[in-house]
């Protein structure tokens, strides 16, 4: 939950002057774009997987409720237990009292976005629950005390050398930047940790409504070690997460991993149908399934941008924006940034909460030319604008300029009269052939200087035939 | 043929020369144009700001001092994706509707309308130099159009063609967002600028003179030797 206005261009610009971490950022998604491109370059059909999945994703989405009872009555006879949480505090309290009931006080986790909106290690830390975080990027991220910046890379804000630095502090481990020994390092607490805990919790990354399958892509193994080892396993998924036929998977497999690290495939695709069955050898006993709402149900009745439900969190649209690429993931004050966050949280948040962030883009567009479910994010970015306008949300000031700059535009004679005055100012107040200085312009670049004649009065004195 | 110009506020007011260098390049491929004197703006500040209401009022505006053309033909992708993509968000009244059902097929961004319209991908001009160009994010990710200035570039007699590192990336420009987010917008222009002058160019050239004036300010601030230039003025060198 967040607490107050998000004030993004307070934090943006403090990341933005912060060296190490632009670097950090540039280097990071640099990579990943450049990944991505070669993976989805070599897929001919790119373009028409990207519209089978919007298409199924639509589907899904409009007729949501029906998959997700499908899913839930599949899933049930598969064993799972289901519960249903309109907030994301009824998730957490639900999540603490399975941990309770089950006198575990030791949790082992894969990463799931959600669980970062329900707050969950908060929560089960004030129970006296130790939630450790087995993904090697939260793993970071939580012994930094930090939040992900990333929604596939929580920790691509830090540089191997800070993450060195981290270990040798917090783990008593002499320094190393070396990826390998830093994993070995992290991998020899955990082992440990998925041996003792009594509970496993991931994410979801699709939920199958035809056959209740969870389905779990990942690449470090940590999610199947969280599904397998613990007695218990407690999933929890948003709403959007259901997809109505498990070989609608065919078309995402394809395009996620592609999307967000430029793999063909992670790692490990793990389908979980149920806990385990009596002649299973392995598997949880019980399953818990946890379905969130916590204001996406509201989305569905906005007609711009309810399709901001169809994404699959992958990341691209952070890894290709250039806002995003500089400030970080941190500035944008909540859980999913980027231009989905941009999107998403004022929708989930109230926009009065995020009225900055429809604003914090170039609308270059770039987000929407590679997501791989066509949501078409920049223009939903204009939707939010209008309704900040709309809510009275933009300042007094802003409003008076608009106003004043419709009122000019609708009267050719006082809109020529105007370019006149500016050139008037300009000759009295900047040097021969340079531009004015311009407040929240010039202070990193040269605002052009206005010609004498503007093309209207080129055009009327016969200059031009 | 004949032709209307629609010469958006930006390049009326502060790039005067863009329009002339357009009009150079049309009159010397036979194409006869007019000028409708009572254009201003198409409303794009107000419809990216979100106020809807504002941007309806320009947008009926435009289409009314519009309405004798047939053909329209702009030096902007940025104000013709306006007309073209988001005119039909706004709720138009009747006669506005009519007009850019009609219009709207016949609205030509510059390169587009000598290369898909006019079959012309040599206009005869002439330039010595290397040069480079930005792809102006509304130009490519609204309107598709890619190759178009590319080959127009290319075929510039004595010119050398560059591609540059990142040459889709957004100039940091985005209209308000420049001076609403100024620090944001100068960093990603000046990553711009660097990447500009990593080629060795002589010149830039872009199809948006919003795109440009984020460019040539970074670039003048850093005292760089490159030239800005928009597509019509290149493309007029020589004729
Ligand atoms: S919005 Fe699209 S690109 Fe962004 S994370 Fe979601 S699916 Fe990926």
């Amino acid at each position: 939950m967040i607490t107050g206005p998000i004030k993004f261009k307070e934090a943006a610009r403090r990341n933005l002057a912060a060296q190490d971490l632009r670097e950090n950022l540039r280097r990071a998604t640099s990579h990943s774009t450049t990944l991505r491109l070669k993976a989805v370059s070599a897929v001919p059909e790119w373009e028409d997987l990207r519209s089978e999945a919007h298409a199924i994703k639509k589907e899904a989405i409009d007729h949501l409720a029906e998959y997700l009872e499908r899913f839930e009555s599949q899933a049930t006879e598969a064993g799972c237990k289901v519960y249903w949480a309109e907030t994301a505090s009824q998730a957490a309290e639900y999540v603490v009292n399975v941990c309770r009931q089950k006198g575990a006080s030791l949790v082992v986790k894969a990463k799931s976005m959600t669980s970062e909106e329900m707050e969950l290690n908060t929560a089960l830390e004030g129970a006296s629950i130790q939630p450790v975080e087995t993904d090697l990027g939260e793993f970071i991220v939580q012994l930094a005390g930090e939040t992900p910046s990333h929604i596939t890379a929580p920790a691509l804000h830090k540089s191997r050398t800070q993450i060195g630095k981290l270990f040798s502090e917090k783990l008593g481990m002499n320094f190393s930047d070396d990826p390998k020994e830093l994993t070995r390092a992290a991998r020899a607490i955990l082992r440990e940790k998925f041996m003792d805990a009594g509970i496993g919790i991931t994410g979801v990354n699709f939920a199958v409504a035809e056959t209740g399958s969870l389905v779990l892509i990942t690449n470090e193994g940590n999610g199947r070690m969280c599904t397998t080892l613990p007695r218990t396993h407690i999933a929890l998924m948003g709403i959007e997460k259901v997809i109505p036929r498990f070989d609608d998977l065919r078309v995402f497999l394809k395009l996620l991993a592609r999307s967000s690290t430029g793999q063909k495939l992670t790692s490990y695709v793990t389908i979980l149908n149920g806990p385990r069955e009596a002649r299973e050898t392995d598997g949880p006993e019980e399953l818990h399934v946890v379905i969130l709402d916590n204001g996406r149900s509201q989305l569905l009745a906005h007609p711009h941008t309810r399709e901001a439900l169809y994404c699959i969190r992958c990341g691209a649209c952070l890894n290709v924006c250039p806002v995003y690429q500089r400030v970080g993931g941190h500035s944008y004050g909540w859980v999913y940034p980027g231009p989905i966050g941009s999107v998403i949280t004022p929708e989930l948040q109230g926009i009065s909460q995020a009225q900055e962030l429809p604003f914090a883009s170039s609308l270059c567009g770039h987000c929407s030319a590679v997501c791989p479910v066509k949501i078409d994010l920049h223009h939903m970015l204009l939707w939010l604008r209008k309704s900040a306008v709309d809510s009275a949300l933009t300042s007094r000031g802003e409003r008076w300029i608009i106003k004043l700059f419709a009122a000019t535009m609708k009267r050719p004679g006082l809109y020529r009269w105007s370019g006149m005055l500016g050139w008037m100012v300009q000759r009295i107040l900047a040097p021969r052939g340079k531009g004015l200085r311009v407040p929240c312009w010039s202070a990193g670049r040269d605002f052009p200087p206005l010609p004498k004649k503007s093309f209207h009065q080129l055009w009327e004195e016969g200059e031009i035939n | 043929m004949r032709i209307h110009l629609f010469v958006p506020c930006l390049v009326d007011q502060f790039y005067p020369g863009v329009a002339v260098a357009m009009c150079r390049v049309l009159k010397k491929l036979g194409v006869e144009y007019a000028y409708l004197t009572d254009q201003t703006c198409c409303g794009q500040p107000a419809f990216n700001s979100g106020y809807h209401r504002e941007a309806t009022e320009l947008a009926e505006r435009f289409l009314k001092v519009f309405e004798p053309a047939e053909t329209v033909v702009a030096p902007s992708g940025s104000c013709v994706s306006m007309v073209k993509i988001f005119y039909p968000q706004l709720e138009l009244s009747p006669a506005g509707k009519r007009t850019l059902e009609r219009l709207g097929p016949r609205l030509f961004e510059f390169s587009d309308f000598l290369v898909r319209e006019l079959r012309v991908v040599d206009v005869g001009a002439q330039f010595r130099g290397k040069v480079t160009y930005h792809d102006s994010c509304h130009l490519l990710r609204e309107l598709k159009i890619e190759e178009q200035p590319r080959q127009l570039i290319r075929n510039v007699h004595g010119l050398e063609f560059v591609e540059m590192d990142d040459m889709q990336t957004c100039c940091g420009f985005g209209g308000t967002f420049a001076v609403k987010f100024p620090e944001i917008s100068t960093a990603m222009g000046t990553d711009k600028a660097a990447a500009i002058e990593r080629t060795g160019a002589d010149a830039v050239v872009a199809n948006d003179s919003s795109c440009l004036m984020q460019i040539a300010g970074i670039l003048s601030r850093r005292k760089s030797r490159v030239v800005p230039m928009h597509l019509a003025e290149l493309l007029a060198q020589g004729i």
